[in-house]
């Protein structure tokens, strides 16, 4: 119980003009725990996202990351080489769209192997080997390892670059809509493998979702934002079961089952 | 008697209905209550009494507006009303095993894989958990063939078998159950009432909503009423 969040945000704010895309966010993430962000699309879920992982330069604002490499970093001041490091490292980002985190010129296997490389890996026959382990990990045919991702669907795309992020097995890993744009069936199939994933490698996970079906699955606990601030905060089934916020209780009455 | 393993003191509820103009549901106002190990308390009232709401506020789900809720967990009490998410969340793999009145399921999980989770989260084996589920299904009389079947499509009888499994494979100081029997025919039902039994005989304490009074005279040992609020003025 007295173990250290791994990330603590604190009034994080990213302003676009006189828009305030992320308004003095604060919250943390504990080893081992899933964190999803819902809020309908405009409310600021990826900003944030981004903003933490230093796609985009909050504002102002601090996010504390404690690192295996560093020790304790604030990420807003981290020189770039290493901000790089951590994020080919001990993080990873998952795109909602495969094509913004893969390299469709390079084939399924370089795609893996590349991160394994920015990560210090040299041994060409180690890289190939693990990278054939883990496009079986993710359930990818392995005869298909020199294809090209253009080549594959959707959803193989999508388990494609989350083995390109895990195989370095990183500490926390940012999802934005990871099963957004799948058809339902390839969702579910994506979902149970996720599942699968974050409990046996005991990722920390902050997961950006408008589905709180998804939420539901797999987090422990729940941000709700709306206009870029934290209107409600809780575990999982404190938020679903009795929302609080005028804006929670529309959102969990405008779905079927979450 | 010893030290209790619930002590609920000035507990209020209410909901607020944002979407229905801000209307105000007060459910339960000023409510205390104890219950010791070895005890299985019988929530009674009328339907929309609050028996459920008190039994989710004592889940950690429904946080209450006032009082506190302490539970016994780890040799100490715990205010779960004010114990932050990943207290209630280590209070709820140790210590409170809730047992709702519908399964969830989660989709496309086989039922003993439902059943051995909580284990699972405990830190057992994978295997061990299983092995411990398969004997809690052969228990509760489900048939060997639905055990590698997610339970989405099961009846509402083997589902709630598959919940009762879930809910009596840890050995939880504190139980909270809501309606055991209610889609159990007389066979089955007479075995989730045997678990009951052998919970409290291991001192378990246990908080339950019966509304078969046949079932609460044999497994309850004492009733708690809830009575419909007044009016709010
Ligand atoms: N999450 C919620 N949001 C809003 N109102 C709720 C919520 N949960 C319960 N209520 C309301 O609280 C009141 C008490 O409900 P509860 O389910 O606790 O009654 P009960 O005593 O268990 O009834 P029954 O015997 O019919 O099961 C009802 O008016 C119900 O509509
Ligand atoms: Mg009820």
């Amino acid at each position: 119980m007295t173990e250290p969040p791994l990330l603590s945000v604190r009034g994080l704010d990213v302003r676009f003009g006189a828009l305030a895309a992320v308004d003095d966010v604060s919250f943390d993430v504990w080893p081992g725990e899933v964190v999803a962000i819902v809020g309908e699309s405009g409310s600021g879920k990826t900003t944030l996202l981004r903003s933490i992982h230093g796609f985009i330069r909050p504002t102002a604002g601090s996010v504390l990351y404690r690192s295996d490499r560093f020790g304790e970093v604030e990420l807003t001041m981290l020189d770039e080489p290493r901000r790089r490091l951590l994020a080919r490292t001990e993080w990873g980002f998952v795109h909602q769209n495969p094509r913004d985190g893969l390299r469709l010129s390079h084939s399924a296997g370089a795609n893996v192997g590349e991160r394994l490389m920015a990560a210090g890996a040299r041994h060409w026959g180690k890289i190939r080997a693990q990278a054939l382990a883990w496009l079986d990990r993710v359930e990818i045919d392995p005869t298909r390892i020199d294809d090209l991702p253009r080549t594959f669907s959707g959803g193989m795309q999508q388990r494609l670059q989350i083995a390109r992020v895990l195989v370095t097995n990183p500490r926390l890993v940012l999802m934005d809509e990871p099963t957004g744009g799948l058809d339902v069936s390839v969702q579910a199939r994506l979902l149970d493998l996720l599942r699968r994933l974050v409990a046996d490698l005991g990722l920390s996970v902050i997961l950006v979702t408008h589905d709180l079906g998804v939420a539901r699955l797999l987090a422990q606990r729940i941000l709700v934002m709306q206009r870029g601030r934290v209107v409600e905060a809780g575990l999982t089934d404190q938020v679903l079961d009795d929302p609080q916020h005028p804006y929670s209780q529309l959102l969990v009455s405008s779905v079927l089952f979450a | 008697m010893s030290e209790p393993a619930v002590l609920v003191e000035g507990l209020a509820k209410e909901f607020t209905l944002h979407l229905q103009g801000g209307v105000r549901l007060p459910v339960l106002r000023d409510l205390s209550l104890s219950v010791f190990p070895g005890e299985c308390l019988a929530l009674v009232g009328p339907s929309g009494t609050g028996k459920s709401t008190l039994l989710r506020a004592l889940y950690g789900t429904y946080v209450p507006q006032a009082g506190r809720i302490h539970v016994l967990h780890r040799g100490r009490m715990v205010d779960l009303a004010s114990a932050d998410p990943r207290q209630i969340l280590s209070i709820r793999r140790d210590t409170i095993g809730h047992v709702s009145q519908f399964l969830r399921v989660i989709p496309r999980v086989p039922a003993r894989a439902i059943v051995a989770e909580p284990l699972i989260h405990r830190g057992e084996s994978r295997q061990a958990a299983l092995r411990a589920a398969d004997a809690m299904l052969a228990r509760l009389n489900l048939p060997e063939r639905l055990w590698h079947l997610p339970p989405a499509t099961f009846s509402g009888g083997e589902q709630q078998r598959v919940n009762l499994a879930r809910g009596f494979i840890v050995h939880y100081p504190i139980l909270l159950i809501d309606e055991p029997t209610a889609s159990l025919d007389p066979v089955n039902a007479d075995i989730a009432l045997s678990l009951i039994e052998d919970a409290r005989k291991r001192n378990a304490a246990i908080v339950g909503i019966f509304h078969d009074p046949a079932v609460r005279l044999r497994v309850a040992t004492r009733e708690f009423a809830l009575a419909p609020l007044a009016e709010a003025a």
